[in-house]
């Protein structure tokens, strides 16, 4: 690690007034900023503990959920109104790392996950244009069977690693964000960047700028959801491809529906077309699967991935049956 | 930095570089808590903070842990002797070259709690229950995130389950 500054945050404003500098990092649970400070692919100057900050999960008037960016994965995961009103993000995070990193890791943190990509991770002898804007990427013609085929550019194919966004995309979450420049709040759809020809960018986060808590609005439906996670072992393991998805039948109709990808692009992947094409349709496995491939057209498989296709239909297919107790 | 250590008042001066697993090998020489993988893949250095909650050292920057309780594998015996679930590793072969072992041991002892406390896991069939019994399943899942190279998994699974069968049903 190169040297640092460590300082702990009592409130957002002195958080804010402590990260200063664009060399400053806040830290969370660490369980991903410490392994890339080690292996000297990030190299902040100055560290802004903020696990000190909110980490309630409160109700606010409106009937949304508003969750501080200090809860830990298992807290949130464990919280009784989460599991209940919305299961697939306790599903969603349960399906993800292991429970000593759970009880480490933060919301905030999460959101601002790294890829897995192991081009980037090895920066003694790979090119990455995510860690050496430029360089080239290594991935793109290299060993690419964990690589995206959804939202790729010609700079970077790289998933983003999460599970608990994937449930957070499908969900509407809302992002809160503080900075000298005051507050504001985006979706978390557009909180993650594609890669386009700046991947080092990942996020639309500005210098200093602090994520506060993360918003659930009211989703009525969302008791209907689950999370399916497809991977190499049964365990401890990142997503070949996963689906979060909550829907709202009624009699065989699917009234509406939310539905997230991960493991298979770029960021979070909201599956816009798949929802609008299933929306007000018959529950069936033919429309399921008609719908599937309208999101997938744009599929870009790599030389190792084609097989992503495949996996995520018959994922979705399978979550969505499951959901609408139709027979798969 | 001021930490409680195995019940014991700690100060020890360190790097803001230091993570929690050097600091108590390298600084404090308490051997048990493995270097592993030293990147979050492997459980060897699992610990306790704050009376049960499983952490992983090698991942915790030791000043983030500061003016917390910690508990390693050395804190577990007490002058009655070995912690029940130390006893049935031995009468399990819950190891072959115990590298895993504290890990294992620490990361169980977190498990229970997590278990009686209700968080479900990725193999609970009814998250809103609170109730959740250990099942095989259940143990394997939770477990996880603890690697053993000799393979000695049914030993592990033996022993824990011996330990806490009573205690979760």
């Amino acid at each position: 690690m190169t040297p640092f500054t460590y300082a702990r945050a009592h409130d957002v404003a002195e958080a804010i007034k402590l990260a200063g500098t664009s060399a400053a990092k806040y830290l969370g649970g660490g369980t991903n900023l410490v392994d890339l400070m080690r292996e000297t692919i990030e190299r902040p100057t100055s560290l802004i503990d903020v696990t000190g900050l909110s980490s309630a999960i409160e109700e606010q008037a409106d009937g949304s959920w508003l969750i501080g960016a200090a809860a830990t994965n298992t807290a949130v995961a464990e919280h009784p109104v989460i599991r209940q009103c919305f299961p697939v993000l306790t599903r969603a995070i349960v399906a993800g790392a292991s429970a000593q990193i759970r009880n480490m890791a933060t919301v905030g943190g999460n959101l601002l996950q790294r890829t897995r990509c192991v081009y980037f991770y090895d920066d003694d002898g790979s090119r990455c244009n995510k860690r050496q804007p430029g360089q080239g990427c290594d991935a793109i013609n290299g060993f690419n069977r964990m690589h995206a085929i959804l939202g790729a550019s010609d700079q970077c194919v790289a998933t983003h690693p999460s599970d608990m966004c994937v449930a957070l995309s499908a969900l509407g979450a809302e992002v809160h964000l503080e900075s000298t420049a005051g507050k504001r709040v985006v979706p978390l759809t557009d909180f993650h960047r594609p890669p386009g020809d700046q991947p080092q960018i990942e996020t639309l986060l500005q210098p200093g700028e602090l994520i506060t808590s993360v918003g659930l609005p009211p989703l009525p439906f969302g008791k209907q959801s689950t999370y399916r996670k497809v991977r190499d072992r049964a365990s401890y393991a990142f997503a070949l491809v996963s689906v979060a998805a909550a829907v709202d039948v009624a009699g065989e109709r699917i009234k509406d529906l939310r539905l997230a990808l991960g493991g298979v692009a770029t960021k979070p992947w909201r599956a816009w077309k798949l929802e609008q094409t299933l929306r007000g349709r018959r529950a069936s496995v033919a429309n399921f699967q008609s719908a599937i491939d309208a999101e997938l057209a744009d599929a870009k498989p790599l030389s190792d991935n084609a097989f992503k296709i495949d996996l995520t239909r018959r994922a979705v297919v399978a979550v969505l049956s499951e959901l609408t107790g139709v027979s798969a | 930095m001021q930490f409680t250590i195995n019940g014991k008042p700690t100060s020890v001066d360190a790097d803001p570089r230091t993570s929690l697993l050097d600091l108590l090998r390298d600084h404090l020489h308490l051997f048990g808590a493995k270097k592993g993988c030293n990147q979050g893949a492997c459980g060897a250095c699992t610990v306790l903070v704050d009376g049960g909650q499983r952490i992983l050292s090698c991942l915790a920057l030791a000043a983030q842990y500061d003016g917390r309780e910690i508990t390693t594998i050395e804190g577990l015996a007490d002058e009655h002797g070995l912690h029940p679930l130390q006893d049935a590793f031995i009468e399990h072969d819950g190891f072959q070259c115990g590298y895993c072992t504290p890990g294992q041991i620490c990361s169980a002892i977190g498990m229970i709690a997590e278990l009686e406390r209700g968080v479900p896991s990725h193999v609970t069939n009814d998250i809103a229950s609170k109730h959740i019994p250990l099942s095989s399943d259940e143990l394997r899942e939770r477990m996880s995130g603890n690697l053993c190279r000799c393979g000695a998994y049914n030993g592990i699974v033996g022993a824990i389950t011996d330990t806490y069968a009573e205690a979760v049903k």
